[in-house]
C-alpha cells in the first residue's frame, strides 16, 4: 500500500498502540497535522508551549511505563523541545519525539525555521534520525519505538523534512526490528550471579541501593519479594521512591544530599552495596573517596557504561534488572535473615536517634505538613508529580509512597517547569487517579500557561503551590554557604494565583491555615477541575538533613541554627 | 593526574550519515582526547572502519570503549593492546629542492618511505610507519627545513 510520509506517521503510531500524543503545530509539520485532523486512532493534546508538550509526553511515560509521544515543528518548535528531551534523557524515559524539518532541498541553506535538530539533540537523545525519504520512514519509526523502550530507555527524535511527509512510498510497517548493532542484554551472566550470591551470603552488613532502573525494568514486584525474603535493608534514590511501601520495615528511606540519617549512615557503614539500576550520581554519593569506603560493590545495570563509571565495582552484572532479580531470588532461598539481625538493629537505632522530621507550628503552615496531609488522605489513589526545589525534596522525604511510578519528578536534570505539564501527561495516562503537582512559587511560573491546556482538555491536575516567596532551594544554599546574601532569590513580587487560575477558567484557592488547606483540598478533589492551591508556608524552612555538595555522607547538617 | 595510557581503538560502524559526528561529539562532550581519527568505508559492506588514537587513564579508556559501544550505529569496538595489532601512519613532507635529495631519500627509505614527488621548487617525501617511528622521522627531517607536513592519523588492524 502506498502512503504519504504523514499517513505513515499516523499508521505507525496506531500500530504502536499510541492513545494520546502531545504537540504543537507549525509550517514544517502541516502535512502531518492534516493527517492528525483526519484520523480517529488517537487523541492529540495541544499544549501551549512545545517544552510542555515534551514534559507531558514524559509524564505520561513515567506514570504508565509506556512510550510517550510528542510532535513539534522545525526551528523554534524544536529548540523549545530541547529542555524536554534533555530532561527525559537524563532520567532514561522512553519517548518518541517527531519534529518537522524544512524540505530536503532547503536543508543546509539556512532556510526559514531551519535548525540542525539532529545536531542539537545528539547529546540529549538516546538516538535520533533525519529521515531522507518516505521509503525509510516505516523502518525508522519502528526502530524509534524499539530503541526508546528497550535496554536503558530514553528519548528518540525523528526529524522529518516537509517534502518527506508529503512523499508517497510503499508502507509495510515492520513486525520486528533487525539491528545488527543494537541488541540489549537481558540475562545476567550466571557465573557473575553466583559470585554475587556468595558475596551477599557472606556479607555482614549488606545494603540494597536501588535506582530508577528498577522501574524501567518493571522489577518492583520481584524486588519487593526479594526484600521480604532476605530482609536486607534498602535505600532508595529519588528516582526509585515507591519501590518499597513507605511503611516497609526494610526501607531506610532516600539517601544522598537530602537523604535520611539512617540511609546515609547505612551507606557509610555497609560492607556490601548491592546497586540495582542506580548510577552513583554525585547528589547520592557525596565525596567519592569516602563513599561506601568499607564496602564491596555489586552493580546490576542494563547499561554497561553505567558500571564502573563513577566507582570501581567488584561484581559487575550487565542485564535487565527484573530478569537478574528473578534469577537471584532462587539462589538466595536459603538466605538467613537472622545473620544480619545486628546490622538491622543498628540501622533501626540510627533511625531512632535522628528520624526524618520537622518542627510543626500552630501559627504557620509548614510545607512538610502539607505533603504529609495529602499523603494521609490520598496516598492509595494518587500520582504525585513535583517541580524542582525545596518542595521537591520535601515531597520525596515526607510523602508516604505506596506504589511504583507514584512519584513523577525530574531527578537528573532538575528541570523547573516540569511539574505541571508532566502532571497533565500523568493524568492522561492514569485517568482514575488523582494527580497532585507539588510545586513552588518559582517553578509554577515556568509553565503556568498550561492551565489553559488543562482546562480545555478537562485534565483535573491539582497544583499545590508551596509558596514561600522565594526560590527556596537557592535561598537555602545562600543562607547556608553565602552568609545569607540572598542574591535574586526573593519572589515576593508574584501574581495573584487565584486570579491567574480564574483567568484560565480554572479554580484558585489561597490558604494560610491548616483548616483552610484541608477544605480547599477536599473541595478540589471533589470538583475534578484543574486548580491552583496557593499555600502560604513558612518562608524560612530548610530541607534537612543536608550533605553539603562534595561533603561526606556521614557528615550531615541535621539542624540549622541562625548565627 | 593518574596514569595516562595511549590507546588505539578500532570502531566498526554502520556506514550512514552522521556517525562521524556522533563519535566526535561523544569525545568532545565527555572531554575525551582524540590524538587522531581516521575513517573509511569497509569495501563491499555497509560498514565503516574508524581508527581512533586516544589517551586517558584506565577508567577513562574503559568509559570511552563503553560509550562508543552505546552509540546505536556501532557494531564493534576493539581496543588494541600490546603487540597484538599492526598500526601504521603516513606522513608527507614538503622540502625545498635545494636540500640533498639523496640524504632525504635515504632517510625516507629507513622509515618505509620514498621520495613521492620532485617538482620545480619542492621535493615531497613520504613515509609509512608506526606512529612513534613517524614522529622520529619528523624529528630527523627537521634539519632539511620542511615547509609543510601532513600526517594521516593511525590505521590499525588486529594480527
Ligand atoms: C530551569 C531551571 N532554572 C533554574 C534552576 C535552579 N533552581 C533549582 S531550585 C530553584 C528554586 C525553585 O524555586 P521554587 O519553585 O519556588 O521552589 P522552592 O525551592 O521555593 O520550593 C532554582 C532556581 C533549575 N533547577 N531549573
Ligand atoms: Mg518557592
Amino acid at each position: 500500500m502506498e502512503l504519504t510520509g504523514s499517513s505513515m506517521v499516523i499508521e505507525a503510531l496506531n500500530q504502536e498502540s499510541v492513545d494520546v500524543i502531545f504537540g504543537y503545530p507549525g509550517g514544517a509539520v502541516l502535512n502531518i497535522y492534516d493527517e492528525i485532523y483526519k484520523q480517529n486512532y488517537f487523541k492529540h493534546i495541544l499544549t501551549r508551549h512545545e517544552q510542555a508538550a515534551i514534559h507531558a509526553a514524559d509524564g505520561y511515560a513515567r506514570a504508565s511505563g509506556k512510550v510517550g509521544v510528542a510532535i513539534v515543528t522545525s526551528g523554534p518548535g524544536f529548540t523549545n523541545a530541547v529542555t524536554g528531551l534533555a530532561t527525559a534523557y537524563t532520567d532514561s524515559i522512553p519517548m518518541v519525539v517527531i519534529s518537522g524539518q524544512v524540505p530536503t532541498s532547503l536543508i543546509g541553506t539556512d532556510g526559514f525555521q531551519e535548525i540542525d535538530a539532529v545536531g542539537i539533540s545528539r547529546p540529549c537523545t538516546k538516538h535520533n534520525y533525519l529521515v531522507r525519504t518516505a521509503s525509510e520512514l516505516p523502518r525508522i519509526l519502528k526502530e524509534a519505538f524499539y530503541i526508546a523502550s528497550t535496554g536503558r530507555p530514553g528519548p528518540v527524535l525523528v526529524d522529518i523534512p516537509k517534502d518527506v511527509s508529503a512523499e508517497l512510498a510503499e508502507f509495510n510497517y515492520p513486525k520486528e526490528v533487525h539491528m545488527a548493532t543494537y541488541k540489549p542484554k537481558i540475562k545476567g551472566n550466571p557465573r557473575q550471579l553466583k559470585k554475587a550470591v556468595e558475596a551477599i551470603k557472606s556479607a555482614e552488613k549488606p545494603l540494597f541501593y536501588v535506582g530508577g532502573g528498577l522501574l524501567a525494568s518493571d522489577g518492583v514486584a520481584s524486588f519487593r519479594e526479594l526484600v521480604a525474603q532476605t530482609h536486607i535493608p534498602v535505600v532508595e534514590t529519588l528516582m526509585a521512591r515507591g519501590s518499597l511501601r513507605h511503611d516497609d520495615p526494610s526501607l531506610l528511606g532516600m539517601l544522598g544530599m537530602h537523604g535520611t540519617y539512617a540511609s546515609n549512615m547505612a551507606m557509610s557503614e555497609t560492607d556490601l552495596i548491592i546497586a540495582l539500576g542506580a548510577r552513583f550520581d554525585d547528589r547520592v554519593t557525596g565525596k567519592l573517596s569516602e563513599f561506601g569506603k568499607n564496602a564491596e560493590i555489586i552493580h546490576v545495570d542494563v547499561d554497561p557504561s553505567s558500571i564502573g563509571k563513577i566507582v570501581d565495582v567488584d561484581y559487575p552484572i550487565v542485564g535487565d534488572l527484573r530478569s537478574v532479580i528473578e534469577d537471584l531470588a532462587p539462589l538466595l532461598k536459603d538466605y538467613e535473615p537472622s545473620s544480619i539481625e545486628e546490622w538491622i538493629k543498628r540501622l533501626e537505632n540510627y533511625n531512632k536517634i535522628h528520624p526524618l522530621g520537622y518542627q510543626d507550628s500552630k501559627t504557620t503552615i509548614k510545607p512538610q505538613w502539607v505533603i504529609e496531609k495529602v499523603g494521609q488522605m490520598y496516598k492509595e489513589e494518587c500520582v504525585v508529580v513535583t517541580d524542582v526545589g525545596q518542595h521537591q525534596m520535601w515531597t520525596a522525604q515526607f510523602f508516604p509512597f505506596v506504589n511504583k511510578r507514584q512519584l513523577v519528578t525530574s531527578g537528573g536534570l532538575g528541570t523547573m517547569g516540569f511539574g505541571f505539564p508532566a502532571a497533565i501527561g500523568a493524568q492522561k495516562a492514569m485517568q482514575d487517579k488523582i494527580v497532585f503537582n507539588f510545586t513552588g512559587d518559582g517553578s509554577i511560573q515556568m509553565n503556568s500557561q498550561e492551565m489553559m491546556t488543562a482546562v480545555i482538555e478537562k485534565v483535573p491536575v491539582i497544583n499545590i503551590i508551596l509558596n514561600n516567596n522565594y526560590l527556596g532551594m537557592v535561598r537555602q544554599w545562600q543562607t547556608f554557604f553565602y552568609e545569607d546574601r540572598l542574591s535574586e532569590t526573593n519572589l515576593e513580587a508574584q501574581p495573584d494565583f487565584v486570579k491567574l487560575a480564574e483567568a484560565y477558567g480554572a479554580i484558585g484557592y489561597r490558604v494560610d491555615t491548616k483548616e483552610d488547606f484541608e477544605k480547599a483540598l477536599t473541595d478540589a478533589v471533589a470538583k475534578k477541575m484543574p486548580c491552583f492551591i496557593d499555600v502560604v508556608v513558612d518562608r524560612d524552612e530548610n530541607v534537612l538533613p543536608m550533605v553539603p555538595a562534595g561533603g561526606t555522607l556521614y557528615n550531615m547538617i541535621l539542624e540549622y541554627k541562625d548565627q | 593526574m593518574s596514569n595516562t595510557i595511549r590507546r588505539v581503538i578500532s570502531v566498526v560502524t554502520v556506514n550512514e550519515h552522521g556517525v562521524l559526528s556522533r563519535i566526535a561529539g561523544l569525545f568532545a562532550g565527555r572531554g575525551y582526547n582524540i590524538e587522531s581519527l581516521t575513517v573509511a568505508p569497509i569495501p563491499e559492506t555497509e560498514y565503516s572502519h574508524f581508527t581512533i588514537d586516544t589517551e586517558g587513564d584506565k577508567k577513562v579508556l574503559e568509559q570511552i570503549v563503553k560509550q562508543l559501544h552505546k552509540l546505536i550505529p556501532v557494531l564493534r569496538v576493539t581496543e588494541h593492546a600490546g603487540d597484538e595489532y599492526v598500526e601504521k601512519e603516513m606522513a608527507l613532507v614538503k622540502l625545498p629542492i635545494a636540500e640533498s635529495l639523496s640524504d632525504i631519500d635515504a632517510l625516507a627509505r629507513s622509515y618505509n618511505g620514498c621520495i613521492a614527488n620532485v617538482g620545480e621548487d619542492y621535493i615531497i617525501a613520504m613515509v609509512t610507519d608506526s606512529s612513534s617511528r613517524v614522529r622520529n622521522f619528523l624529528k630527523a627531517i627537521k634539519k632539511y627545513n620542511p615547509k609543510e607536513i601532513a600526517r594521516s592519523g593511525v590505521v590499525a588492524i588486529e594480527r
